[in-house]
């Protein structure tokens, strides 16, 4: 996927080379992000050359955007990284008198992301999804019996159920944020809490499956799972259905579901933002305009599986994309989603520091 | 040759070059010893003042995330010490605990390249001439290849349903497969592997330039290979040794990429506690102190070895 994208970015240089006045964007995205032609399509349009790098962790994105000088026009941080970035300064006001297609984007999720962005000052969504649970459909049943029904974190958060499944591999993001409130949450706790208590708890809760999970890692899985190596991930929701879609492409016979936990789970959106040392922020200012275009945000969305936040493309995506409940929740599960809280530096190193002791024992 | 002498010294620019040092005070001697001692100053030393500068700072929302040391305040200038990261790494034992295990990782790991890297050396140093230069070869060969693609086939080869596995399950010699990946058995493996070159060169370097007429003096004194060996090789290239050592356990024991990429959750390595801090907590200053400790660590126990390996040498001259 990445090397057709790599193919595309090479065509263009030639194609740019002809060009008089060379305009350069680059842009900073997560990886398996885009559809295969985005990137193409805006070179043909814009007669700009488009650099694009990837990045698999917020925390990479975050240290160079707290460095500056980063290089990049373009960069889609999660929306909880992206309120800590704008308070230290890192982001330049959108100026929306460039960004017409603004009027395409879904009212009730804009307002969602003000949360974190007031007034949408600084971003707009890119896509958005959530936090959940994809396995594999054959193994699980071979292990839990046919009429188990996969709908809670018990999967990986029991020990007695996740014990059974230890044998074809558990995987968890590395990421403490997202683990520890969703192990707080099964416990009935607060899944936005800083309390020391109740992180500890999540913790705790999390040591006693420790020797249930393969690894902790947050990319990792997409080819884990579609290859039969694991057999559960708690994993993004879009990074699931690709993992699908590469099992069904490979006709390896591996079946994944991808379930939104009934106890609920976390609702995060990656935002596009512009740094505030861009060096061509009207290309930027392009870019996001670009890919606020219906079709374009469609093709991202039937390529990528994630949802976007963009009403007027609704009609373009895959019917089977918007009506699966693990992509566009329905209203019940929405109710029970959560959003990610932004912590202080001291419970920022509570949760890293009890994050070691959940992978290491000390 | 008198000719070529006289040649270089009526050379314009040798003459320039020689006045101009005169002009200045300086010798041949010290331009050819600046160039190393600026590289120092430059690449080693600027960075490393650098980091201490943080290792003292105090962490913040901020570009880039922490205070600075100093600032002008109504004509008095401020200077904000802060030896806390320092503190906080002796308060918490995770710090004190994973040096522990990055140096006994580096050590086993340079244990394991010294037992596989000799006889390599030793066999190649003993080669005939025309098939030395080739074996040379296939030790640096992997070097043409990225380090990080070579971290990858490892993968590839120690996964659950990689080569080794395959192979043994498709033999019958096991029915499901060994757990091999996100193992301290891979990270071993990654670093015996990657460093091994380093092993191999300073003890092939040592090894060739060995006397022969001493092992056969040795065998007609009525030496056994195992005694001459023990007796006279082995002393002998002592330095090797000690060199290859090093060139493996430095960076082994700061080594990120190879536990990130084939060590387990619970692989405790210093390299992944600096990433911790410095990314999940964001906490450049303690990341910093971090740092700085691991350096100190490090440097204490090389500068002897190193003191005692020249206190040797001269001894033995």
């Amino acid at each position: 996927m990445k090397k057709l994208i790599v193919l595309g970015a090479a065509a263009s240089v030639f194609a740019g080379a002809a060009m008089a006045q060379e305009q350069t964007l680059n842009i900073y995205n997560w990886s398996d992000y885009i559809a295969e032609d985005t990137i193409e399509k805006f070179e043909a349009e814009t007669g700009i050359k488009v650099v694009y790098d990837v990045y698999d962790s917020n925390e990479v994105l975050e240290a160079k955007m707290l460095t500056g000088n980063s290089g990049y026009d373009v960069v889609v941080p999660t929306s909880d990284f992206l309120q800590r970035q704008i308070a230290a300064g890192a982001y330049q006001k959108l100026d929306k008198s460039q960004l017409p297609n603004l009027v395409n984007m879904d009212p009730d999720l804009m307002k969602g992301a003000e949360t974190y962005d007031p007034g949408n000052e600084y971003s707009t969504i890119y896509m958005w999804g959530t936090t959940g649970i994809g396995y594999n459909i054959n193994a699980v049943a071979e292990r839990l019996g046919e009429d188990y029904e996969v709908n809670s974190w018990e999967l990986v958060f029991d020990p007695e159920i996740s014990g059974k499944l230890a044998d074809c591999g558990i995987s968890m993001l590395d990421a403490p944020s997202e683990m520890i409130p969703a192990a707080m949450n099964y416990l009935g706790l607060d899944p936005r809490s800083t309390d020391k208590d109740d992180l500890e708890a999540g913790a705790a809760l999390l040591e006693t499956v420790r020797d249930n999970v393969r690894y902790f890692h947050s990319s990792q899985y997409i080819n884990d799972l579609a290859n039969g190596d694991i057999c559960v991930a708690v994993g993004w929701s879009g990074d699931v259905f690709q993992a699908l879609y590469r099992a069904e492409e490979a006709e390896n016979g591996v079946e994944i579901g991808y379930v939104i936990p009934d106890e609920g789970a976390l609702q995060w959106f990656d935002m596009m933002a512009i740094p505030v040392d861009a060096p061509n922020p009207e290309a930027a200012h392009k870019f996001i305009n670009f890919v606020m275009d219906a079709q374009i945000t469609a093709d991202i969305t039937n390529y990528v599986w994630y949802a976007n936040a963009n009403k007027a493309s609704m009609p373009l995506v895959d019917p089977d994309i918007t009506s699966d409940p693990g992509i566009f929740p329905t209203e019940a599960a929405k109710a029970r989603l959560w959003a990610a809280q932004v912590y202080d530096a001291r419970t920022d190193r509570t949760v890293t520091r009890l994050w070691t002791r959940v992978k290491t024992g000390t | 040759m008198n000719g070529a002498v006289e040649k270089t010294g009526s050379s314009p620019f040798v003459a320039t070059l020689k006045r101009l040092l005169a002009r200045t005070g300086l010798s041949g001697r010290t331009l050819v010893i600046a160039i190393p001692v600026l590289w120092l100053l430059i690449f080693f030393l600027a960075p490393f003042l650098v980091v201490a500068k943080i290792s003292l700072s105090e962490a913040a929302i901020a570009r880039p995330p922490y205070l600075p040391l100093w600032e002008w305040s109504e004509g008095m200038l401020i200077i904000s010490l802060n030896f806390a990261n320092y503190q906080y790494l002796l308060d918490d034992a995770l710090y004190y605990l994973s040096y522990l295990s990055s140096l006994k990782i580096s050590a086993l790991s340079t244990l394991f390249a010294l037992l596989i890297g000799y006889p390599v050396a030793y066999m190649i140093a003993r080669a005939p001439d025309n098939t030395r230069n080739l074996l040379l070869m296939l030790v640096i060969l992997p070097f043409w290849t990225s380090f990080l693609l070579r971290v990858y086939a490892w993968i590839g080869i120690l996964k659950g349903n990689g080569v080794i596995n395959n192979f043994l399950m498709s033999i019958g010699i096991i029915d499901s497969p060994i757990v091999m990946m996100q193992t301290d058995f891979a990270v071993y493996v990654g670093i015996v592997y990657t460093y091994l070159p380093f092993m191999i060169l300073p003890l092939y370097a040592n090894l060739v330039k060995l006397d022969e007429s001493l092992l056969e003096a040795a065998s007609d004194l009525g030496a056994r290979p195992l005694t001459t060996f023990l007796t006279i090789t082995l002393p002998l290239s002592m330095p090797g040794i000690v060199a290859g050592s090093m060139l493996v356990f430095i960076p082994a024991v700061g080594e990120f990429v190879i536990p990130a990429l084939l060590g387990g959750p619970d692989t405790l390595m210093i390299g992944r506690v600096l990433w911790n801090e410095f990314f999940s907590n964001r906490d450049w200053p303690v990341a910093s102190a971090v740092a700085i400790a691991m350096l100190v660590v490090l440097v204490v126990p090389v500068m002897i070895l190193q003191r005692s390996q020249d206190e040797k040498e001269e001894a033995a001259s």
